[in-house]
C-alpha cells in the first residue's frame, strides 16, 4: 500500500452555495499505483470529475477540499496552490473532455509546446524544446509537418492526441483524463483509447481514466473503482469486479449495459441524490434493490470480499456492527416516475 | 355574483404569475453586491428625473422662458442666490426651473422617439427575419448602411430636412429625427433574434400542425423576440437623451420658446464660459449626465442579469465538519 | 496558404462594398432633394435675383431631370469631383483636403487616447471584477459615456482654459503659426515635424491636447465595457483552464492568453464605434472651433448650402465605408480563423 504514487485519504470536495455546501466528493480513499490504468466509473454527478480535478487541484472558485492527496510523501491539498501548480506537468497532467475548445485558437500548436515546456523546463534550448515536442507528438500520431498549424485546422480526435501530446512531453508520473473521448466518435475513440492504455508501455505514466462508459474500462483497465453520490461504492481488479460484483449498484450498472444479447432494457430506478442533503446511511438506498433496515441508518464500512477488492456495502457485513433488526428489507415508497432525473 | 369583499385565494394560474415573477427578478436579487447596487442607484436615478418631468408644474419656481415675475426683472446672468439656486441665464431665465421642465422635455421627446422607432423597427424586423426573401435583402442592405453611419449625422440632416420644411422645428421634427437614426438598430436586432428563433424546433413544429405565418409569429416568435428589447431600449434612451442633447446643442432640437432642453442650454453656455460664467453651463450638463447615467446603469444591470455569461453566483463560506473515525481496518 | 487566403478574402470583401456605397450615395443624394424647392433656392433665395437663382440652378444641372441628376451625381463622385458650395463656391475637394485634414488630426489623436484608457480601464475591470479597481473603471466608464462631447468640451475649457489659463480653448493653432507653417499635408502636426519648426508644432499640441482628451475620453467609456466583457469572457474560455492545468503560471495565463485573446475584437470594437466617434467628432469641432469636416458641416447646414452639405455627407459616408472594410481586413490578418 505505502509504495503507491498517490495516495487520496478521505478526500472531500465541497462546493459554496448561497444555501448550504454541495457535496461533490465526501470521503473518497484511493491508492494509484505506478504505471497503474486505473477507471473511474459512476453517473453524471457523482463526483468523479470533481475528485479528477481536486487530486490536481484545480478547482473552481467556491469550492474548497479538504483530507489528504498524498503524493511523494507530500499533502497536495495542504501545500500552497503555487507549489502544486508547479507540479502540473512534470508530475501531474490532467486531459479534458471538450478537445475542440481547450487550445488556444490564436496560438499555433508550436506556441503551446513552446509555452509549457517554457514554464517548467526553462533551461532547455529552443532546438531541444522543439525536438522533445515533435517526438511526443509523433507517439500520438501527429506528423512533423503539422506543428506549425493552428488548433482549428484540426479534427477533434487529432486535438485531443495533441492535448495527450502537451500533456506528456513533460513525462508525468500521473495522468489524470476526465472523459477523453466521450465527445468523439467510436472510431477514434478506439485509438485515442489505445493510446492511453499504452501510456504505461511508452511513458512509464498512471492513468486515472474517468468515463461512464463500462466497456472502455472493460477494455483499458487495469483496476477500476465505481463512484456514487461523491463516494466510492466498490472497488478492484477490472476482472473481479466485472466477474463478482460486489456492490448492488455495480451489478445493476453492469446490468444496464447494453449488448447483442439484450432483451429487455434495464434501468436503475430513481435519481442520482442531492449532493446538499444526501440520504442518511449508504447514500444508494433509496434506489438499492437489496436495501436493509441498517442502510438507511449507519455508514457501511470498508469490506473485501476477496484480495485487492474492497467495498462499501451491509450486504457483506461486518454483521457484528449491524443492530438487531437491521438485517430486515427496507420499507420504502415506491419511486414514481417524476422521480427520476 | 356576489362581490367579493374578502381577497380570494391564488388560483394556480395566479400562483403560476407569482413564480414565473419570482424566478424572473431571481438573478437580479442574486446579483452580487455591486451589480445590485449599480442597478438600485440607477433606478433612483430614473425615477427621480421621471418624477421632475411628471410634476414640472409643481416643482419648478418658474417657468421655462419667464425672465421676471410680476413687475420684477430677474437679472441677467445671475450668480446662484437664494432665489435662483442655479443662477439665470443671458435672457434672464431661471437655470433650475428650464433644468426641471427639461427633463419634462428631454423625456417627452424621447419616449416619442423611442416608440416611433419600435413601432416601425419591431414589426419590419419581424416580418423580414420570419419570411426572408427579396423583401429581406433589401431592408437588410438598407439598413446595415444605415447602421454604419453615425446617428448623429442622420439625426442632424433629418432635423435639417424637416427644419426646412412645412412641419418647422420642434418637438416632433426632434423625435422624427431621432427615430430614423434608431430604427436600424431595432430593426437589426428584431430581425437576428426572429432568424435564430425561426429555426427553433418548437416553432417548426407550429408550422407543421398547419399554423399560419401569422399566429406564429404572435404566439411563438413575437413573445420571444420582445423579451431582448427592454435592456436596448432602456439602454437606448440613455442614448437617446443625448442624440436629444446634441441635436439642441447644435441648434437643430427643440426652441427654446417650446421647452427646456438642456442641450440648447449648454450651447448658449459656451459663449458664457469664456467670461468665467459657470452656472449656465454646468448644471443643464449635469443633468445630462445624471439622467443618462442613471438609464445606462439600469440598462446595464437588466444586461447584467439577462445575459447569463455575466452572471454571477455567490458562493457561501462553509466549514468541514471533522469525520468520525469510522475505519479503523484497511487502514495502514 | 494563408497569403491566399487573405487575398481572396479582401477581394470578396471589396465586392461587397459596393452595394453598401451605392446604397449611402443614394441615400444622400434623395434626402438632399426630398425637401421642397431645390437647394438653390433654399441657399439663396430671397438674397440675390430670381434670375441669377436660374443662372446657378443651370449652371448646377438643377433644371435637369432627376434621373439625370443622379446619374452625373453618381459619374462625378466617381471621378472624385464632388462639387462646389453654393454659399461660398469652395470646391469640395478644397474642404477635403484642408478641413479634412484637420479631422484627421483631431480624430487620430482621440483615438490614440480612446485606445489607451479603454484598454487599461477594461483590462484591469475584467481582471479585478467586483473589485474597487473594477467599480471605478466602471463608474468611470458610464459616467463618460453620459457625457455628451459639448459638455466635458465646456467642463475643459473652463478649467484648463479659463481658471487654469494653461491651454488654449479654440483653433487648430493660433494664428501666427498658421500663417507661417508652410503647407504640405495640412495635417499641422505633421508639416510641423516636416519643417523642424519645434515653436509650432508645440503651439499645435497645445491646441490639440483639450479637444482630443475629450473626444477620446468620451470614446473611451464604450471601450471600457466592452473590453470588460471581453475579458471576462475570455477568462471563462476552455483552453485558459486547459493552460492553467498545464501548469502555466496565472501571470502569463491572464496576460498571454485571456488579454491577448479578448483584445483581438479591439479593432473590431474601435470600428464599430468610429460612427460614434464621428458623431463626437461634429460637437468637439463645434465645441472648441476645430476647423474640421464636422465644423464645415455645421456651417453648411446653418447657411442651408445643400451642396456642401451633401459634399460633405458623401464624404463621411465614403469614410465609413472605407473604415468598415479596414476593419474587416485588419481582423482577417490578426484571427487565423476568419479567413474563409
Amino acid at each position: 500500500m505505502s509504495d503507491a504514487l498517490l495516495q487520496v485519504r478521505n478526500l472531500r470536495v465541497y462546493y459554496g452555495t448561497p444555501g448550504k455546501p454541495v457535496r461533490a466528493v465526501d470521503g473518497v480513499t484511493l491508492d494509484i499505483g505506478e504505471s497503474e490504468v486505473i477507471g473511474l466509473v459512476g453517473e453524471s454527478g457523482c463526483g468523479k470529475s470533481t475528485l479528477g480535478r481536486g487530486i490536481l487541484g484545480l478547482l473552481p472558485a467556491g469550492a474548497r477540499a479538504d483530507g489528504a492527496v498524498l503524493y511523494n510523501g507530500k499533502n497536495l491539498v495542504a501545500l500552497p496552490p503555487r507549489t502544486v501548480r508547479r507540479m502540473r506537468g512534470p508530475d501531474l497532467g490532467l486531459i479534458f473532455q471538450e478537445p475542440m475548445t481547450r487550445l488556444n485558437p490564436l496560438m499555433r500548436i508550436s506556441d503551446h509546446f513552446k509555452e509549457t515546456l517554457e514554464q517548467h523546463e526553462p533551461n532547455l534550448t529552443d532546438a531541444e524544446m522543439r525536438r522533445r515536442s515533435l517526438e511526443t507528438l509523433g507517439r500520438m500520431g501527429i506528423p512533423p509537418t503539422r506543428f506549425k498549424q493552428y488548433p482549428h485546422e484540426f479534427s477533434g480526435g487529432m486535438r485531443q492526441r495533441i492535448m495527450i501530446a502537451l500533456a506528456l512531453v513533460l513525462r508525468p508520473k500521473l495522468l489524470v483524463a476526465d472523459e477523453p473521448t466521450t465527445s468523439l466518435d467510436v472510431i477514434v475513440e478506439g485509438q485515442i483509447l489505445a493510446l492511453l492504455a499504452d501510456l504505461k508501455n511508452n511513458f512509464g505514466t498512471a492513468l486515472l481514466l474517468i468515463t461512464h462508459n463500462l466497456g472502455i474500462v472493460a477494455e483499458s483497465c487495469d483496476r477500476m473503482a465505481v463512484m456514487y453520490a461523491g463516494r466510492i461504492a466498490e472497488e478492484g481488479p477490472v476482472r473481479e469486479v466485472f466477474a463478482n460484483p460486489a456492490h448492488p449498484y455495480t451489478r445493476e450498472l453492469l446490468r444496464s449495459t447494453i449488448s447483442l444479447d439484450t432483451k429487455v432494457l434495464h434501468s436503475i430506478p430513481g435519481a442520482p441524490p442531492n449532493l446538499i442533503d444526501p440520504p442518511a446511511g449508504c447514500r444508494f438506498n433509496p434506489r438499492c434493490p437489496s436495501a436493509m433496515v441498517v442502510c438507511n441508518q449507519l455508514e457501511p464500512r470498508e469490506q473485501h470480499p476477496s484480495p485487492g477488492q474492497r467495498v462499501f456495502c451491509w450486504l457483506r457485513g461486518p454483521s457484528e456492527l449491524i443492530p438487531p433488526g437491521g438485517e430486515a428489507p427496507l420499507e420504502r415508497e415506491a419511486i414514481g416516475v417524476a422521480d427520476e432525473a | 355574483m356576489a362581490t367579493a369583499s374578502r381577497p380570494q385565494p391564488l388560483t394556480p394560474h395566479g400562483r403560476a404569475r407569482l413564480i414565473a415573477l419570482g424566478r424572473a427578478t431571481k438573478p437580479i436579487r442574486e446579483a452580487g453586491g455591486v451589480a445590485r447596487a449599480m442597478f438600485w442607484t440607477g433606478i433612483v436615478i430614473t425615477l427621480f428625473f421621471i418624477a421632475l418631468a411628471v410634476f414640472a408644474r409643481f416643482i419648478a419656481p418658474y417657468g421655462f422662458t419667464q425672465y421676471k415675475s410680476g413687475h420684477h426683472l430677474f437679472p441677467v446672468l445671475g450668480h446662484p442666490s437664494g432665489t435662483h439656486w442655479m443662477g439665470t441665464t443671458v435672457e434672464s431665465d431661471d437655470v433650475m426651473s428650464r433644468i426641471i421642465w427639461g427633463a419634462q422635455t428631454e423625456l417627452k421627446v424621447v419616449v416619442i422617439a423611442l416608440a416611433m422607432a419600435l413601432a416601425v423597427g419591431v414589426p419590419l424586423g419581424l416580418v423580414s427575419g420570419y419570411f426572408g426573401g427579396i423583401l429581406d435583402r433589401v431592408l437588410v442592405l438598407i439598413m446595415d448602411a444605415l447602421f454604419a453611419f453615425p446617428y448623429l449625422l442622420i439625426a442632424i440632416v433629418i432635423a435639417f430636412l424637416l427644419s426646412n420644411s412645412s412641419i418647422g422645428g420642434g418637438v416632433l421634427t426632434a423625435a422624427i429625427a431621432i427615430t430614423v437614426a434608431y430604427v436600424p438598430l431595432y430593426f437589426r436586432v428584431v430581425r437576428n433574434h426572429v432568424i435564430s428563433v425561426r429555426e427553433e424546433p418548437y416553432v417548426d413544429a407550429a408550422r407543421a400542425l398547419g399554423a399560419r405565418p401569422r399566429t406564429v409569429i404572435r404566439k411563438y416568435v413575437f413573445f420571444n423576440v420582445v423579451q431582448n428589447v427592454p435592456p436596448i431600449a432602456t439602454l437606448n434612451a440613455a442614448d437617446a437623451i443625448l442624440l436629444l442633447a446634441s441635436l439642441g446643442f447644435l441648434g437643430y432640437g427643440i426652441q427654446p420658446t417650446q421647452g427646456g432642453e438642456w442641450g440648447y442650454d449648454v450651447s448658449r453656455a459656451v459663449s458664457d464660459a469664456a467670461s468665467g460664467i459657470w452656472w449656465t453651463g454646468l448644471f443643464p450638463g449635469l443633468a445630462i449626465v445624471l439622467l443618462v447615467t442613471g438609464l445606462t446603469l439600469v440598462g446595464e444591470g437588466l444586461n447584467e442579469t439577462i445575459n447569463p455569461v455575466l452572471r454571477r453566483r455567490r458562493f457561501g463560506r462553509f466549514e468541514f465538519e471533522p469525520v468520525p473515525s469510522q475505519m479503523e481496518e484497511g487502514e495502514e | 496558404m494563408t497569403g491566399t487566403s487573405l487575398r481572396t478574402y479582401l477581394i470578396t470583401r471589396l465586392a461587397l462594398v459596393v452595394p453598401m456605397v451605392l446604397i449611402l450615395l443614394t441615400l444622400v443624394f434623395l434626402l438632399m432633394r426630398v425637401a421642397p424647392g431645390n437647394p438653390i433656392q433654399a441657399a439663396l433665395g430671397g438674397h440675390v435675383s430670381p434670375a441669377y437663382i436660374h443662372q446657378i440652378e443651370h449652371r448646377f444641372g438643377f433644371d435637369k431631370p432627376l434621373l439625370t441628376q443622379y446619374g452625373e451625381y453618381l459619374w462625378n463622385i466617381a471621378r472624385g469631383d464632388f462639387g462646389t458650395t453654393t454659399t461660398d463656391n469652395r470646391p469640395l475637394t478644397q474642404i477635403i483636403a484642408q478641413n479634412g485634414a484637420a479631422t484627421l488630426e483631431l480624430s487620430f489623436f482621440a483615438i490614440l487616447v480612446a485606445i489607451v484608457v479603454g484598454v487599461v480601464f477594461g483590462l484591469l475591470a475584467g481582471r479585478y471584477r467586483d473589485t474597487p479597481i473594477d467599480v471605478f473603471a466602471r463608474i468611470f466608464g458610464i459616467v463618460v459615456y453620459a457625457m455628451p462631447a459639448f459638455f466635458l468640451g465646456l467642463l475643459a475649457q473652463l478649467v484648463f482654459g479659463v481658471w487654469l489659463n494653461w491651454l488654449p480653448t479654440s483653433g487648430q493653432a493660433s494664428p501666427i503659426t498658421q500663417a507661417f507653417l508652410p503647407v504640405h499635408t495640412n495635417i499641422l502636426f505633421v508639416d510641423a515635424i516636416w519643417d523642424g519648426n519645434w515653436g509650432a508644432l508645440w503651439d499645435v499640441t497645445k491646441h490639440l491636447i483639450l479637444p482630443a482628451m475629450t473626444l477620446g475620453v468620451i470614446t473611451a467609456g464604450v471601450f471600457i465595457r466592452l473590453i470588460r466583457v471581453n475579458v471576462i469572457r475570455t477568462l471563462r474560455d476552455d483552453y485558459i483552464e486547459a493552460a492553467r492545468a498545464r501548469g502555466i503560471s496565472e501571470g502569463r495565463v491572464v496576460f498571454f492568453h485571456a488579454f491577448k485573446n479578448a483584445l483581438v475584437p479591439v479593432i473590431t470594437i474601435v470600428g464599430l464605434n468610429f460612427a460614434t466617434l464621428l458623431g463626437g467628432v461634429v460637437l468637439t469641432e463645434t465645441t472648441f472651433n476645430w476647423p474640421g469636416l464636422g465644423h464645415e458641416l455645421v456651417y453648411y447646414l446653418d447657411n442651408r448650402d445643400y451642396t456642401g452639405v451633401q459634399g460633405i455627407m458623401v464624404i463621411f459616408a465614403l469614410v465609413v465605408v472605407a473604415v468598415s472594410i479596414l476593419v474587416d481586413f485588419l481582423n482577417a490578418f490578426v484571427d487565423p480563423r476568419i479567413r474563409y
